[in-house]
């Protein structure tokens, strides 16, 4: 049995590495890597933020009945980063260095303390409510991305 | 509404630490002005009036400043615990430490009684509110990040601080019948290692593998280093009591141990850092660095302290106390303010005027040549603060650097102050 909050919390440090990725070439102006490497951790963030809001969210308010509680907070942020990637889609297309690194900034400060929020929390109650259903939701979650 | 089980709350509204991270290079430019006006009298040794001002200058209206603002906008973020009415908390807690920390200090300077019983009762009423607030929250926080233990033995020592610093007010003029060098050196090591220090070190845990993308710190540390901290302060607390022969024996193991501990933390946020997957090498990676190299040198001079001939004693904890004040922690809450602070305008202009496309991102708010800047300013000021120490004709000089510094600091903060509300304006105006 997996528990999810290990799972999801990989699903984290694997877009970081991708952050990591397109912020060092966007340092280098390396811009044809930079936007391949955008994309791809643009689309690995997408599919977790719909795995959340579309699987495991629906999931924990169906559990706890708390639909204005903890997970419409993190919809709220999702949003927020959804943004923050449009920006940053449109400073790499534009080749603007600055911009760039300013909206990476600003990005990744947003991005962790959401992943703080979920990981301290959120994931560990998720782990509680639905021990039962991981192993599902996982499996849903995996065809969902292919 | 929301219901009463949520267990994380949006972040306190921005002007709410925002005053604390602006108030606190004025009080480090106070004591840069010290400095000047004193000169190398000054640094003769750590418990002269305008040394022992200076100093409650920094710990109290810097570093505790900054540390109240930080607390009471990282817990609903870090623990999962928000302060309740943090509006109220900050309204009573910011103008009490203010005056309290100018009473402390200028009661050194003057050796009015009164004052010092005023400013010793102002920051003990202030930091008793806080300490109230902040652990109600922490007790009932969900969380189960090591910070949120660190943060629990930060706050208990901040209360023994204040003890120790209120009985030692009381005995210096009232005439106590307690022993005041024992407590006189209890005072800063509870403050400094208990408060400060273990603070850091559990919001390290956090922010070190979220700002630089580095691993997780190993849980063989996390797990204990703040509790074995916290214990080997109590021990050395105990030890200053027994019969000198003994006490000298224990507390070199004590402090040894302390030192070891205290250099483990350092040397591993080093070695995570070197291996961080972010290769970015911004101002606030510098002044962390920095930092930590000047708590390893710290822990260091700490561990052989006792080694030293008795001579050499009185200029070794003048430098101890450099590298670790001005040094370490001034270093980190520099390099911390930084990232908080634009984050912040940007985080409370992004929610509450979303989409509008017209809040700066935050390189923009804070461009990274002033930041940049700052920092060499800093180095300079802390290196000459340190060669003064041996040449005590660069204490002015020293002085002068660290009033400039205090200055840019404080304007580099105030730019994104000034960011912030142009921006609530301009969105405003356009509704």
């Amino acid at each position: 049995m997996t528990l999810l909050s290990q799972s999801l919390s990989e699903t984290h440090r694997q877009c970081d590495t991708l952050f990591a990725a397109m912020e060092n070439a966007v340092t280098q102006q390396k811009w044809g890597d930079a936007s391949s490497v955008f994309n791809e951790f643009r689309q690995a963030t997408e599919d977790h933020f719909q795995a959340e809001e579309n699987i495991l969210f629906p999931a924990f308010e169906k559990a706890t009945g708390m639909t204005q509680g903890p997970t419409r907070l993190m919809r709220r942020e999702h949003q927020q980063m959804r943004d923050a990637l449009s920006r940053m889609a449109g400073a790499i297309a534009t080749r603007d260095a600055d911009a760039s690194l300013g909206c990476a900034d600003t990005l990744l400060m947003l991005m962790q303390q959401h992943n703080l929020k979920e990981e301290q929390m959120l994931y560990r109650m998720m782990d509680e409510v639905l021990e039962s259903e991981a192993d599902a939701l996982l499996a849903r979650i995996k065809t969902m991305a292919v | 509404m929301m219901p009463a089980t949520l267990s994380y709350e949006q972040a306190p509204p921005f002007p709410v630490p925002l005053r604390f991270f602006l108030t606190a290079p004025l009080f480090m430019l106070l004591a840069a002005l010290l400095l000047v006006v004193e000169g190398p009298e000054i640094m003769l040794s750590r418990h002269l009036p305008a040394t022992l001002a200076a100093t409650h200058l920094l710990t109290l209206g810097f570093t505790t400043m900054v540390m109240c603002g930080a607390l009471l906008q990282m817990l609903p973020v870090v623990a999962g615990a928000p302060v309740a009415a943090p509006r109220l908390i900050a309204w009573m807690v910011y103008p009490l430490l203010v005056l309290g920390a100018l009473a402390v200090a200028f009661s050194f300077l003057s050796e009015i009684v009164t004052l010092m019983y005023a400013g010793a009762l102002l920051t003990a009423i202030a930091l008793c509110i806080f300490l109230i607030a902040t652990g109600h929250a922490l007790l009932r926080s969900p969380s189960r990040s090591p910070s949120v233990p660190a943060m629990g033995y930060a706050l208990l020592a901040l209360s023994v601080t204040v003890a120790l610093g209120i009985t030692l007010v009381i005995a210096r003029y009232h005439g106590l019948a307690v022993p005041y060098p024992a407590l006189a050196t209890l005072h800063p090591l509870w403050g400094l290692v208990g408060w400060t220090l273990v603070l850091i070190i559990g919001v390290a845990y956090q922010v070190v593998p979220m700002f630089q993308l580095t691993s997780a710190y190993p849980s063989a540390m996390t797990s204990r280093l703040t509790g074995i901290l916290f214990l080997l302060l109590v021990l050395r607390s105990g030890f200053e009591f027994l019969s000198p022969t003994i006490r000298d024996g224990l507390s070199f193991l004590v402090s040894a141990t302390l030192a070891a501990g205290v250099f483990w933390f350092g040397a591993v946020t080093l070695q995570l850092q070197h291996r961080r997957k972010r290769k970015l090498n911004d101002p606030a990676l510098m002044f962390w660095r920095s930092g930590l190299f000047l708590l390893l040198a710290a822990a260091m001079l700490g561990a052989g302290f006792p080694l030293l001939p008795p001579e050499y004693r009185d200029t070794a904890s003048f430098v101890l106390g450099i590298l670790t004040l001005p040094g370490f922690i001034l270093a980190l809450i520099n390099g911390m303010l930084y990232k908080i602070v634009p984050f912040l305008a940007w985080f409370h202009l992004q929610a509450n005027f979303p989409g509008k496309g017209i809040v700066p991102n935050v390189r923009q708010m804070l461009p990274e040549t002033m930041t940049r800047g700052q920092m060499r300013l800093y180095l300079a000021a802390l290196t000459t603060l340190l060669l003064a120490v041996g040449l005590p004709h660069l204490a002015r000089p020293a002085g002068i650097l660290w009033a400039l510094n205090a200055f840019w600091l404080a304007w580099n903060l105030l730019r994104v102050a000034r960011i912030y509300k142009h921006t609530v304006q301009l969105a405003t105006t356009r509704l």
